[in-house]
């Protein structure tokens, strides 16, 4: 294991810090609470000269993610930020960096979408864009969101893949909240990240290529079966990327951790800073002698149906809890891939869909051990919302 | 194992430094190797608006990210908010009270009807004796390392000389120092 120094940063220091050392040639930022932190702080280390990074201040998110993908296409390596609003009036764009294939990193401090006008943390902005072609990891605390951020680039530029990355952290809960984080040697971090390895890029004036043109019906279908290929090739790629890692920090990763999950008889599903949460309540349980565990999802996209089933399938009855709704649907937008995904499979898991904790609703160790002894007294009932006043 | 965690949580108004007090202790748990979560209560932020911040301290890494919601030990930086926001919330009797106030202990009990273990420091008047100004957050931190040694108080102060050297300048920092150490000193209970 490397050298590490241990800070006191928020999620949003640990974002603009792995940042700080990736040293990207550019940074298009517009601030949005609660990601406001992270631009902010990186602004700082562009005019202290701690980076070498163009540091563009764009108008708005759409403008920022526009930017972003101009200097992707001209071959930098670009990274930017945002949260909510930001992300939804960036989203236009948001799809066409995937569509374009264009490799970049952004850090999401997730937060509720209005209305009504809510700063806090839910999982309403990414889910809203989780089917436009971005890989989608979740963080539980500032010292995950630290290391996702640095495979991130990895992961998002290696040939087979060339799909951007969103590192989604909870807003406020983990982006404000000062915790321990032991991070790397600028060293080890640069020398892990490498050169951005070019291949077809705008400014290379020997190979002019075109990028974005008009596909109509001619080619538009199989440039979007390209996309979702590249998907399917990162479910090879992630795991050789996070094994190399590994060797740096003495850490495993993988697209879920278990947590106590061997003879558990019940299961909860969630992910991010809800899972760091469960895992105090699973282990209260425990001590009373009740067989819980704890499956937290790392990555949504691409969706590790076969990790997620398998784990699942260790158990009779599971609750997947989704920090957002998906109106009109039947349950949240985790358990209804996951139900899917069991079926498809031949699961016979009894899933439970759990609503919770939306516009930063605290979600409590009761609550938990409630959705858990629910589980273990065989709760039928197939949405329940937790924590909401009726 | 479920874990032991210490529990703080602060009272104050927007501007009164409740939130730098926060991280300082924070801060300064974890240089001496503790693990540590500190984070305020974010709602329309306003000078002069009741507020909370919260901080955990454990020898072990915290994974807990939901609410503080029994504290062992709470303080209240502005003495104006009891009858206003419950300070005792959520503590029991094994919990510590820690007051900004010029009056005695037993006259605060009295006040919030709390039975615990409660102290008290007249940490406005050192303010405003040391700084100058009605920023008591330092002070009261000072009195709390008294009561509660989880943290040196030399490690509060070197937290102190790095966090606002920078900021606030040399001179900022020698009356916090000394505002911190007679927290620590003039504390009743």
């Amino acid at each position: 294991m490397s050298d590490t120094t241990k800070k006191a940063f928020t999620g949003a220091d640990a974002a603009s810090w792995a940042m700080k050392q990736i040293n990207p040639d550019v940074v298009a930022a517009y601030p949005m609470t609660p990601q406001t932190a992270i631009v902010q702080n990186f602004a700082r280390y562009v005019a202290d000269g701690l980076v070498d990074t163009e540091y563009v201040t764009a108008e708005s998110e759409h403008s920022v993610m526009s930017a972003t993908i101009g200097a992707v296409a001209a071959g930098g390596r670009a990274m930017t930020a945002t949260s909510s609003a930001g992300l939804a009036l960036m989203a236009e764009m948001v799809g066409v960096a995937s569509g374009l294939r264009l490799p970049m990193v952004m850090a999401v401090a997730n937060r509720a979408l209005s209305a009504p006008i809510n700063i806090h943390g839910d999982h309403s902005d990414v889910y809203l864009v989780k089917d436009l072609g971005w890989i989608q990891v979740f963080s539980e605390d500032p010292q995950e969101v630290y290391e996702n951020m640095i495979m991130a680039v990895r992961i998002s530029e290696h040939p087979d893949i060339q799909l951007p990355v969103e590192v989604n952290q909870d807003g406020f809960i983990t982006s404000h909240a000062v915790e321990r984080v032991d991070v790397l040697e600028d060293a080890t971090v640069q020398e892990f990240v490498g050169q951005k390895k070019l291949d077809k890029y705008l400014l290379d004036l020997e190979h002019p290529v075109t990028i974005g043109p008009l596909e109509l019906q001619d080619y538009y279908f199989e440039t979007q079966k390209q996309r979702n290929d590249a998907m399917f090739k990162a479910m090879e790629v992630i795991p050789q990327i996070e094994a190399e890692f590994s060797k740096i920090t003495g850490k495993i990763y993988g697209w879920l951790e278990e947590y106590r999950m061997d003879d558990a008889e019940v299961a909860i599903v969630v992910m991010s800073s809800t899972a760091g949460t469960a895992k105090g309540v699973v282990d209260a349980m425990r001590e009373q002698g009740k067989k819980v565990g704890l499956i937290k999802p790392r990555y949504i996209r691409p969706f590790p149906a076969d990790a997620l089933v398998a784990s699942l399938k260790k158990v009779k009855r599971a609750a997947v809890m989704d920090r957002a709704i998906s109106f009109g649907a039947e349950g949240g937008a985790l358990f209804n891939e996951l139900s899917s995904a069991m079926y498809q499979r031949d699961g016979q898991t009894h899933m439970q869909s759990i609503l919770f904790g939306l516009g930063g609703r605290d979600i409590t160790p009761a609550d938990i051990e409630g959705i858990f002894q629910g589980l273990l007294d065989g709760d039928e009932q197939l949405i329940k919302y937790v924590g909401v006043r009726e | 194992m479920t874990q032991k965690i210490f529990e703080v949580r602060f009272h104050g108004r927007g501007g009164q430094g409740a939130k730098t007090a926060s991280q300082f202790l924070a801060e300064a748990a974890l240089d001496e190797g503790k693990y540590i979560q500190a984070f305020p209560e974010y709602g329309p932020e306003r000078t002069g608006a009741p507020m909370r911040a919260f901080v955990r301290i454990s020898d072990e890494p915290i994974r807990i990210h939901s609410g503080v919601e029994h504290p062992d030990l709470v303080l209240v930086i502005d003495p104006s908010l009891i009858g206003i926001v419950d300070v005792t919330e959520g503590l029991t009797d094994a919990g510590i009270v820690m007051v900004n106030s010029p009056k005695s202990p037993q006259e605060i009990g009295a006040q919030l009807k709390f039975t615990g273990k409660l102290y008290t420091i007249d940490a406005t008047t050192i303010a405003l004796q040391e700084l100058g100004k009605n920023i008591p957050n330092t002070c009261v931190l000072g009195a709390l390392l008294k009561v509660l040694p989880i943290v040196k108080i030399d490690a509060m102060k070197k937290q102190m000389e790095h966090k606002f050297g920078k900021k606030f300048g040399e001179a900022m920092v020698q009356k916090n120092l000394k505002a911190i150490q007679r927290g620590f000193d003039e504390v009743k209970g």
